[in-house]
């Protein structure tokens, strides 16, 4: 296949348009970033509504949640680049005029939107696989909302919704392609793209595309199996993430029971150190 | 429709909407609207509805493939295969599409659309299927030992059916998602709906409803199957 025979001359093109691809690859990062706050912030704020046993509160966060989740990622993006800014035609007095033509935001505000209404779902969820006698004892505690949920549930919480987080910020990431169709957000998909003009090669270029974000999600499942680590050694539950890394063996126990439940106190893998090592459970 | 490049600035841009004629024109326009339905809907039966039904077959069988693959091949191949699964669900699809669509040109853009996203969703069926098998209890394999079932009759008769069992509300999801994800097929050029609805506004220059009508039709086929296989999982999880 004359593919392969070219292969060469294309990533050479490549390389002559490393400018503009790198340029292209930091929008993508950004937007994967931003994107991934934004969304983080929604997935908080709507799952903590939609786990509440207050009938005003969850209604609307759930009628939020499914909207969001049920519409596409494609229609949200067109219907705030197309439709939201027929209300600033509407009425030019309005503020903010300048945000609603960005589409470099809206493109942000797309992807926090869709994917942290799926996050909502994980937040919810792991909040209510919290232990239920956790959630009592806050009650006999009689601790505030806010001191409980920082102190007690979040944490816990926290590192059983990590792994559905990070699921969806590669999701996220990969979302981020499609706004390459927007006018004005240059990211590595349309950088690319625009490289097919000149050369007329996509081929190749597209495979560099895909490795690009390969390696772009792996970084990212890195960093949150990192993140998660923490949580867990910070919950008692696990190694710390030093404990991890360093290249002291670590004592496997044969036959030790899998932890059946995440929020069950796994066994103490790294128990050559058990002086210092979190104790099973300890630290709640 | 390809929007991208030169042509994307000059077409999409939003400040290039004559501000004037949008606040003469109504907001909403019920006769547009009704208008434009049966378009849209026609291409919702015809095109997403087919890529997500043709689609998800492909990746179930596929995913399944893969999932037996990675459990029964040597090391090294089953390591080489895994990885391939994983760089396949670690990349967009929006990528992949374009990729597959350069590299076999000839080959017509819906086909090309179902088969890369049977491929890309298999490779999520797959993790899915894997949990699945080695939820199967340990006993059940020692009986088919016990019982000298060959290997074909253990997995054809024993595993698999179990196995099947609770995966199929996670398949169902993962069928969900592959329909909201269609609407990446105007990457290729395929006249999916949001594609449809947006050359059925361009002309007259009108986008509120035609996006809405095919918000709401996404959202009125995926809310209503969230929620049966919901209920479809807790059935399965109480009869467990």
């Amino acid at each position: 296949m004359e593919f392969f025979e070219d292969w060469p001359q294309y990533f050479e093109v490549a390389i002559n348009w490393s400018d503009r691809l790198l340029a292209g690859l930091w929008t993508t990062i950004q937007l994967t970033l931003f994107g991934g706050i934004l969304a983080f912030l929604i997935a908080v704020a709507l799952g903590l509504l939609a786990g509440s046993p207050n009938g005003w509160l969850r209604i609307p966060a759930r009628v939020l949640i499914e909207f969001f989740r049920g519409i596409s990622l494609v229609v949200l993006l067109f219907w705030l680049m197309f439709v939201l800014p027929q209300i600033w035609m509407r009425n030019p007095d309005l503020p903010f005029r300048d945000l609603v033509y960005n589409t470099f935001l809206l493109g942000v505000i797309a992807l926090g939107l869709n994917y942290g209404a799926y996050g909502a779902e994980a937040v919810r969820a792991s909040l209510t696989t919290v232990a239920s006698g956790q959630w009592e004892a806050t009650t006999a505690l009689s601790m505030s909302w806010p001191h409980k949920m920082r102190r007690v549930i979040f944490p816990q919480a926290w590192a059983l919704m990590l792994p559905s987080l990070s699921n969806l910020w590669v999701h996220l990431l990969k979302g981020s392609a499609i706004a390459y169709i927007m006018p004005f957000v240059s990211d590595l998909t349309a950088e690319l793209n625009q490289l097919r003009r000149p050369t007329d090669i996509w081929f190749s270029h597209a495979f560099i595309g895909l490795v690009v974000y390969f390696i772009l999600a792996l970084v990212l499942t890195l960093f949150m199996q990192t993140l998660e680590a923490r949580a867990k050694h910070k919950l008692g539950r696990g190694p710390s993430i030093r404990e991890i890394l360093s290249p002291a063996p670590k004592a496997i126990v044969p036959d030790a029971p899998v932890a059946a439940s995440v929020t069950e106190p796994k066994s103490d893998a790294g128990a050559d150190v058990p002086p210092r090592s979190p104790s099973e459970g300890g630290a709640r | 429709m390809m929007m991208s490049g030169i042509q994307a600035a000059e077409i999409d841009d939003p400040t290039m909407i004559d501000e004037e004629e949008v606040r003469e024109s109504p907001f909403w326009d019920w006769d547009f609207a009704f208008d434009a339905f049966p378009d849209i809907f026609m291409a919702f039966v015809e095109v997403t509805l087919l890529v997500t039904i043709i689609g998800t077959l492909v990746a179930a069988v596929l995913g399944l493939i893969i999932a037996i693959l990675i459990m029964l091949l040597p090391r090294p191949l089953a390591w080489c295969v895994r990885w391939l699964a994983n760089f396949i669900r670690m990349t967009p699809i929006v990528v992949q599409l374009i990729f597959v669509f350069w590299a076999f040109v000839w080959m017509d853009a819906l086909t090309i659309g179902i088969i890369v996203f049977g491929v890309h969703y298999a490779t999520y069926m797959s993790e899915v299927y894997r949990a699945g098998i080695e939820s199967v209890p340990k006993g059940q394999w020692e009986a088919t030992t016990a019982l000298s079932m060959s290997a074909a009759r253990t997995w054809r008769k024993i595993v698999i059916p179990q196995a099947l069992r609770s995966t199929v509300p996670s398949l169902g999801n993962y069928a969900i998602s592959m329909f909201k994800d269609t609407p990446f097929l105007l990457v290729i050029g395929v006249a999916e709906m949001v594609t449809v609805a947006g050359e059925r506004g361009a002309p007259v220059f009108r986008t509120t409803e035609v996006y809405t009508i095919a918000g709401l039709l996404f959202l009125v086929a995926s809310y209503p199957t969230a929620v049966l296989i919901h209920r479809l999982e807790k059935r399965l999880a109480y009869a467990q």
